[in-house]
């Protein structure tokens, strides 16, 4: 186990240290348009006003210069957009509530949702039901996020008052938070789930024709106890890895639609207004979040793995 | 090591066999690295998988090699392809040393030395129809492309099947008759050599039967060479001329077919014979079979001296401590054995250290039995 | 062999599967009995229908595409008809099979004690997870593994091919069945130690008065511990003798067949085997009247009609065959050099 913690603790940092450099290159230098301090200045700015910016942040010093000094501001909490001035960490603090409760509920949702789909799926596998649960995975992973948030918003929301259209009710507030979140958990949910539901149904699929399920029934279990015990449990190895990525996805600011269509201000939102606005700054730190997001669950889900299959073993 | 050459030559035991060297393995090691470390893996330590190996295939022979799973088998085969590559020791085609050499000069040794697996199905591509997989060796020898087909057809006809096979495609067949396919690919390069993987143990019992028939008439007919390794020990009698039981990576006797199965010298091959039950129920009765127990351990750690020392009933200190060298007996019969059974104390007298023996090898001459 | 009351009496058992390419009669009429204590071998080739046999007889062949007829009587319960859920608590219970790879047959991510523990309580609550535990180290100890106690904390992959096969026999044993039923039991283990294997299972039949049935394709295993022998072919029950009447007296072609195409360890075998030309038929389209006609070189025209399984041989009353060939004819027939085999008329392959 310490071997595996040093061993993933070394695999993120060269990771993190990769990524940064190759979003600072793409982001800083070769940023269309050249010299930020020029966006910086205004349209208006004389040249010894670009310059003075330029000197002031730094722009005139070496590439590798500006890459640490980038970093060390991410990691002190002494960034600042160039845009609108604002504290890079405070946003993404501000941020980060709302895409955590949109993230991880939709996770939970989709996770335990896809299961019962995929299982039902795949023990009538062939029938009907299989057919209406085929036909229903298709839609949703077809279903884009913003028509359909739109349509919820639109029929939901707007027309028959459901749910409420928009925006996003701290935690402390717990039955106002859920309410509010419920339309963005089931938008963001529906695409996962068709995938994950999917991929479950194959893969119960082949374990059903597993030697060792058929002990298990010759054993004298029933369909029910074979099913939970032996098959499902057998099965979870490839959604709960996808789960891990997808998850760290969407906490890295992932879900930028569904944050948007439902004004939900987190990290994906905060990175929707980033591009629009050049925020090359807080794009890079939220790229990082990603990344450093992925490569955390990634450990998790190794850990995990090694929980549901004894045979693997935590290198 | 070319002054050994000599001594290592045994003796060809059988009839069949013209003498001539065809393939020589000397000292050969294969082992596979195990590696661990915190944050840059270092080797820890090795599976033997073949640990110094010698013998020597000559023309016109089918020489057995069995032994239970892990004992290298199928490891020393792939070594003798070079599919896996051979971590020290020497292997000889012809003569010409190949254990280091690059693909380009294997390619036309790999023409003269075929493979045929276990596994049927799985060494066939299921894309390929049975023209294409036989044109390819076949274009690869020169053969001309407009005659490539008719020679494929005269191919699937020897190994008894029909000329209207070759459109179709590996998984229209059964598997003995995947099995013939894979044999006829083999033959398509007019090869000197066929290394044959398990070839019949996963087919049923009469397919069985009739593949190691075609076998034999193949061998008269095309002048081949067979290295036949299997876990059956009644096919591998029924095939060869020479045996070889391996364990642990080790040879354990290396014997005249026949002779192997009249007079064991090694325990572990009398302990595999009698485990083997007769298909002839009143023979079965008046055996009298010891059983080992235990397994075959794990080749990561193997036993000291003697490999098989834990299993072995006849098993003393000096098996423990000291490996025995291969011994030979008369009539090219070895065995690698402290305690040999099976021979008296005149042939124990006139036996001696073969070359082949491992390097690591204790210098003591085997006791005679007390019994 | 004891005399008595049948354990299990199986009677013109019928298994076909509707496929997409047609009806495939894997069993095709299958009648026999087996004793207490008693050792029945299912010889047969692949496609013959032994084991779905013998996973009929466990009612694991049931789906939607299954078409099931006949008898087997158990006790007071008949098989084929019984629910599922008689047939749960008969499984594992009164009827336990071991299969042929332990690799696989083993789940991956439970400890061995879990899964023994696992049966015992299926099949009775009443019994504690203390009480169950205590009982499945009985049963490795007595299967001879080491350290059963310890063991029993153990996951399948940390055990060789040979004890996990002793781990499946145990978890058969756990609940004292009536029938066990062996599906290759030793097929996938090395020589050392299916001989091992097989003493377990000769070490059984004396403690328990269990009856076995032994499937395999393996000859030399049958001589070894069978009792009686039943021959499969294509579906059918083409010989049923005791062992000695098999292989010293056998009466139908595709037996001589099978006897002539295997190679001896003890003694030398003829260059060229007698082997059984061509492959066997499909299930789909079986041929019309003897099964084995088309690869027969006895064959005759009363062979278009199916013969009946019957007593041929008068001074053999229990050895049943299906060939139309008179005894006489057969006894000299067989006989291939200086063996049992199957003469070939001309090489016929593929």
């Amino acid at each position: 186990m310490a071997r595996f913690l040093v061993r993933r603790l070394a695999v993120m940092v060269g990771m993190l240290f990769a990524i940064s450099l190759v979003t600072f290159l793409l982001f800083i230098v070769a940023l269309p348009g050249g010299n930020p301090a020029g966006m910086l200045a205004g349209r208006l700015a004389t040249p010894a006003e670009v310059h003075l910016i330029s000197v002031h942040y730094g722009f005139d010093k070496p590439i590798w210069v500006q890459y640490f000094r980038t970093m060390e501001h991410i990691f002190d909490g002494t960034s600042y957009s160039y845009q609108s001035g604002f504290n890079v960490l405070s946003e993404i603090e501000a941020g980060l509530p709302t895409t955590l409760s949109l993230a991880l509920g939709a996770g939970v949702i989709w996770f335990l949702t896809s299961i019962v789909v995929g299982t039902l799926a795949a023990i009538k596998a062939g029938r009907y039901t299989d057919r209406v649960l085929t036909v229903l995975s298709m839609i949703g992973v077809s279903m884009p996020v913003f028509f359909l948030g739109a349509i919820l918003i639109y029929y939901a929301g707007y027309k028959a008052s459901l749910i409420p259209i928009s925006g996003y009710v701290p935690l402390s507030n717990p039955a106002d938070w859920l309410w509010h979140l419920i339309a963005p958990w089931f938008t963001l949910s529906v695409l996962f789930i068709g995938i994950y539901s999917r991929i479950l149904r194959s893969t119960i699929l082949d374990t059903i024709n597993e030697d060792f399920v058929r002990t298990a029934r010759a054993k004298g279990l029933s369909q029910r106890q074979v099913l939970l015990r032996h098959i499902l449990r057998n099965s979870l190895v490839p959604i709960v890895s996808l789960w891990g990525l997808d998850l760290a996805q969407v906490i890295g600011g992932g879900a930028i639609l569904t944050e948007s269509v439902y004004s939900l201000h987190g990290v994906g939102y905060l990175a929707y207004q980033s591009v629009q606005h050049f925020d090359t700054v807080t794009l890079l730190s939220i790229v990082m979040l990603t990344a450093f997001c992925v490569v955390l669950l990634g450990a998790i889900v190794e850990v995990l793995y090694a929980f549901l299959d004894p045979r693997i073993r935590l290198q | 090591m070319s002054g050994e050459d000599a001594a290592l030559r045994v003796p060809a035991s059988a009839a069949e066999t013209n003498g001539t060297a065809l393939l020589e393995v000397e000292h050969l090691r294969v082992l596979f690295p195990i590696k661990q470390g915190l944050l840059i893996d270092r080797t820890i330590g090795h599976v033997h998988a073949v640990d110094d190996v010698s013998f020597v295939l000559h023309e016109g022979e089918t020489l057995g090699i069995v032994g239970e799973s892990g004992c290298g088998k199928t490891t020393l085969i792939r070594a003798l392809v070079r599919l896996t590559h051979a971590t020290a020791g020497a292997i000889r085609f012809r003569g010409a040393d190949i254990t280091a050499a690059s693909q380009k000069q294997l390619r036309p040794v790999r023409r003269e030395m075929q493979m045929v697996f276990q596994d049927p199905q799985a060494s066939l591509n299921p894309r390929k129809r049975i023209s294409q997989i036989l044109g390819s060796p076949l274009r690869l020898r020169g053969v001309p492309r407009a005659q490539t087909e008719g020679r494929a057809r005269d191919l699937l006809t020897r190994v008894g099947m029909y000329g209207e096979h070759l459109n179709r495609f590996p998984h229209e067949f059964s598997g003995g008759q995947r099995q013939r396919i894979g044999i006829a690919r083999a033959l398509a390069v007019d090869p000197k050599l066929i290394l044959l993987d398990e070839p019949v143990s996963a087919l049923d019992v009469s397919i069985q039967a009739q593949v190691i028939n075609l076998l034999e008439e193949l061998q008269g007919e095309f002048q081949l060479s067979y290295i036949f390794v299997a876990h059956d020990l009644s096919v591998v009698r029924h095939v060869s001329d020479r045996i070889i039981v391996m364990y642990l990576g080790k040879l354990m006797e290396v014997s005249p077919a026949r002779e192997l199965y009249e007079k064991p010298i090694h325990p572990y091959t009398t302990a595999l014979l009698a485990s083997i039950p007769i298909p002839d129920p009143k023979e079965n009765r008046k055996r009298d079979r010891p059983l080992v127990g235990g397994e075959p351990p794990n080749p990561v750690n193997p036993p000291s001296g003697c490999r098989f020392h834990p299993r072995c009933p006849r098993a003393t200190a000096i098996c423990r401590e000291v490996e025995p060298p291969l011994t030979e007996y008369a009539g090219g019969h070895l065995a690698a054995c402290h305690h040999p059974q099976n021979v008296s104390a005149e042939e124990i007298a006139a036996s001696r250290r073969s070359a082949a023996s491992p390097l690591a090898a204790g210098e003591e001459t085997p006791a005679a039995d007390p019994a | 062999m004891s005399a008595g009351a049948p354990l299990l009496e199986v009677d013109d058992l019928r298994v076909s599967f509707a496929t997409e390419d047609g009806l495939v009669r894997a069993v095709d009429g299958v009648s026999f009995t087996i004793s207490p204590g008693e050792v029945l071998a299912i010889v047969g080739e692949s496609g013959s229908g032994k084991s779905v046999m013998a996973m009929t007889l466990m009612g694991l062949t049931r789906g939607p595409n299954a078409r099931i007829a006949g008898r087997a009587t158990l006790g007071a319960v008949e098989l084929v008809s019984a629910s599922e859920r008689d047939l749960q608590r008969i499984r594992g219970a009164s009827i336990a099979m071991v299969f042929q790879d332990p690799m696989s047959s083993l789940n991956p991510v439970y400890r061995i004690g879990r899964q023994i523990v696992e049966q015992i309580r299926v099949h009775d609550r009443s019994v504690s997870k203390q009480e169950a535990s205590a009982r499945a180290v009985e049963l490795l100890a007595r299967v001879g593994i080491p350290h059963a106690e310890r063991r029993l904390q153990s996951y399948p992959h940390e055990f060789s091919g040979g004890m996990r096969q002793r781990v499946m026999i145990a978890m058969a044993l756990s609940c004292s069945p009536r029938l066990l039923i062996a599906d290759e039991p030793t097929t996938a283990l090395d020589v050392t130690v299916q001989a091992q294997i097989l003493e377990e299972l000769r070490v059984l039949r004396q403690q328990s008065d269990a009856g076995i049935i032994l499937i395999t394709h393996d000859l030399a295993v049958v001589a070894d511990i069978a009792d009686r022998v039943i021959v499969m072919y294509a579906g059918r029950v083409v010989e049923h003798g005791t062992l000695d009447e098999l292989f010293y007296d056998p009466q139908h072609p595709y037996t001589w067949g099978l006897l002539g195409s295997i190679t001896r360890v003890d003694r030398d075998t003829s260059t060229m085997l007698p082997a059984i030309p061509g492959m066997p038929p499909s299930l789909l389209r079986t041929p019309q009247g003897c099964h084995f006609r088309p690869r027969c070189p006895h064959a005759f025209a009363k062979c278009m009609d199916v013969p009946e399984l019957s007593a041929r041989a008068p001074d053999a009353p229990g050895h049943l065959d299906r060939c139309w060939l008179e005894v006489e004819q057969k006894r000299k027939l067989r006989v291939v050099g200086d063996q049992i085999g199957l003469a070939s008329s001309e090489p016929v392959i593929s």
